[in-house]
């Protein structure tokens, strides 16, 4: 031994060789099938970009855009109110807000949808007035005010509601209490500190899973096409049943639906930058820093 | 002139246990009071209920004359509104053992929030006063940064400008050097003794009987939900007469 102190040691990384042979197989599997696709006789390709770019398509995706960005600012609005309903001292409010969350979330958001578009049948006219009174002061047919779409809508919003209460709640509850001591302490009233303290605080936890929400109420709405509302899902479906090119419609909408869910998500990264303010020390505010990181082999 | 504390019987229990068993005290305008007492005595609980964070079971506590989240007709006692309360509360400032500092505001924005939102202060007015009282802290340079990323003890410096600028008559401390690493506690200290060489009025819980020594200008023992000893800081500190007093002074210091 000349070198006592080993500064020339060698060493052998340790091999991982069925990293490269489980990812040599997906790659030839996943390259089979996008070949198959490509090279079938039995989808024809003009259909597909034909229609891609066909008003009524790209008119039922503004839509399906519209309904999305609705229902998902009604249903965070119903959020926000059932959760602090059910954080609240009074028994009435927060057995109304347990019963909402279970109901709208017990159900299916397809039952609810096909709920609403029959409520005229079990209401024909809609009023607003004094109950157990005859003061009456708007009466209705109940088909004029709801519409396919505003129902789609009701139940998408109320369904949405449910949900994201949950996770309102959650965030609500992830700030310290101590953080509503401080505001108390400083003579701020509690809706104040819910406000300007709890809430910007909890949007930290709240925004991943919202985040999500968003993408699913985008898909969800192709459930209105049985309200007949000409959403995205419903405008190529009742083209490929004038065409039966079936397959080609669906490649046409799920090609819509990934480029919505995409361009959707980018303000996710955004609003967590927001609110992420103060949360991480000086220098470390790159969120990709830590998914870049490379596990060391 | 009234008494700015005035504490008659003070009451408080959570379920079974009683934590305040009937607790007289008074503090005068400009006095400097220390709480000493082994943990679970009640002396923070005490704290908190002077600014109604805790609700007193019996008792009666006066600040600055009027009743603490009570007020007084008709031979009873009426809950006041919640936003009655948080009024008094304005007028009373408390720093908290772990700083509770708003940790998606800025220095700065901790100190002006409740000024402008609570006051209803101009925001440049609120921000002048602001970096004052940072300057008195010894935080000047500090007004952009968060929470996060400054020591324990300048958060701490941060919540007492915080707290001050209310311009509170009354400062209440819960502990406010106890989740500190030692050598940290002489500032957030040096901040207390200006504040109370300034006059303020000061209720301070604390283990740091050497503080209590120099700066109170009266010492209270608890224990057991009671006041067991009270005098000057030579007395209850140097020269305590009960025997539980003797046994905490000597295990501290």
């Amino acid at each position: 031994m000349s070198d006592q102190r080993h500064t020339n040691d060698v060493v052998v990384k340790l091999k991982h060789p069925w990293r490269w042979i489980s990812a040599a197989l997906l790659v030839l599997i996943g390259g089979a099938f996008v070949y198959s696709l490509v090279s079938s006789p039995n989808i024809n390709h003009d259909i597909i970009f034909k229609y891609l770019f066909n008003g009524k398509v790209i008119d039922a995706a503004i839509l399906t855009v519209v309904l999305t960005i609705v229902s998902m600012t009604i249903g965070t609005i119903l959020a926000v109110i059932f959760a602090v309903m059910r954080l609240s001292a009074n028994p009435i409010l927060k057995a109304i807000a347990v019963l909402y969350v279970g109901f709208f979330r017990g159900t299916p958001l397809l039952l609810q949808i096909v709920f609403w578009g029959y409520l005229g049948i079990i209401y024909p006219t809609i009023q607003l007035g004094i109950p157990f009174t005859d003061v009456v002061w708007f009466s209705e047919k109940t088909s004029l005010v709801l519409t396919s779409i505003t129902a789609g809508i009701i139940a998408l919003s109320l369904n949405e509601g449910a949900y994201a209460a949950e996770i309102v709640r959650a965030g609500i509850l992830s700030v310290d209490a101590g953080q509503t001591e401080a505001a108390k302490s400083l003579g701020m009233s509690s809706g104040y500190t819910l406000r300007r303290i709890v809430l910007p605080q909890a949007m930290r936890v709240i925004i991943p899973p919202m985040g999500n929400e968003f993408i699913s109420m985008l898909k969800s709405t192709s459930l209105l096409q049985v309200v007949s509302v000409m959403e995205l899902y419903a405008r190529t479906s009742q083209i490929s049943s004038q065409n039966l090119a079936q397959v080609e419609l669906l490649v046409v909408a799920g090609f819509w639906y990934l480029v919505m869910t995409t361009v959707l998500s980018w303000p996710q990264s955004y609003l967590e930058k927001r609110y992420g303010r103060g949360f991480q020390p000086s220098g470390s505010g790159n969120r990709w820093f830590g998914l870049n990181r490379k596990v060391s082999a | 002139m009234t008494n700015m504390i005035e504490a008659i019987g003070v009451r408080k229990h959570f379920g079974s246990n009683q934590v305040l068993k009937g607790i007289d005290l008074t503090v005068s305008r400009g006095e400097v009071l220390c709480l000493l007492g082994p943990s679970g005595s009640g002396k923070s609980t005490f704290l908190r209920c002077i600014n109604h964070l805790e609700i007193i079971d019996g008792g009666r506590l006066y600040v600055d004359g009027s009743l603490m989240g009570f007020e007084e007709h008709g031979g009873k006692l009426h809950e006041m509104k919640l936003s009655a309360i948080a009024k008094q509360r304005a007028d009373i400032g408390m720093v908290f053992q772990r700083f509770n500092l708003f940790p998606h505001l800025t220095a700065l924005e901790n100190i002006i929030e409740a000024p402008v939102g609570v006051r209803g202060v101009s925001k440049s007015e609120a921000v002048a006063r602001a970096k004052d009282l940072l300057e008195q802290v010894g935080l000047s340079d500090k007004a952009d940064h968060f929470p996060a990323q400054l020591s324990g003890g300048q958060q701490q410096r941060v919540a007492i400008a915080r707290a001050l600028a209310m311009e509170p008559k009354l400062m209440l401390f819960d502990e406010p050097t106890s989740a500190l690493d030692p050598e940290l506690v002489g500032d957030v200290l040096d901040v207390m003794r200006k504040l109370a060489e300034s006059g303020m009025t000061m209720i301070v819980v604390t283990h740091e009987i050497g503080f209590a020594r120099e700066v109170a200008d009266r010492v209270v023992f608890m224990d057991g939900g009671v006041v067991v000893e009270q005098g000057s800081p030579a007395q209850v500190i140097d020269n305590p007469q009960n025997e539980r007093t003797k046994a905490f002074i000597n295990s501290v210091l």
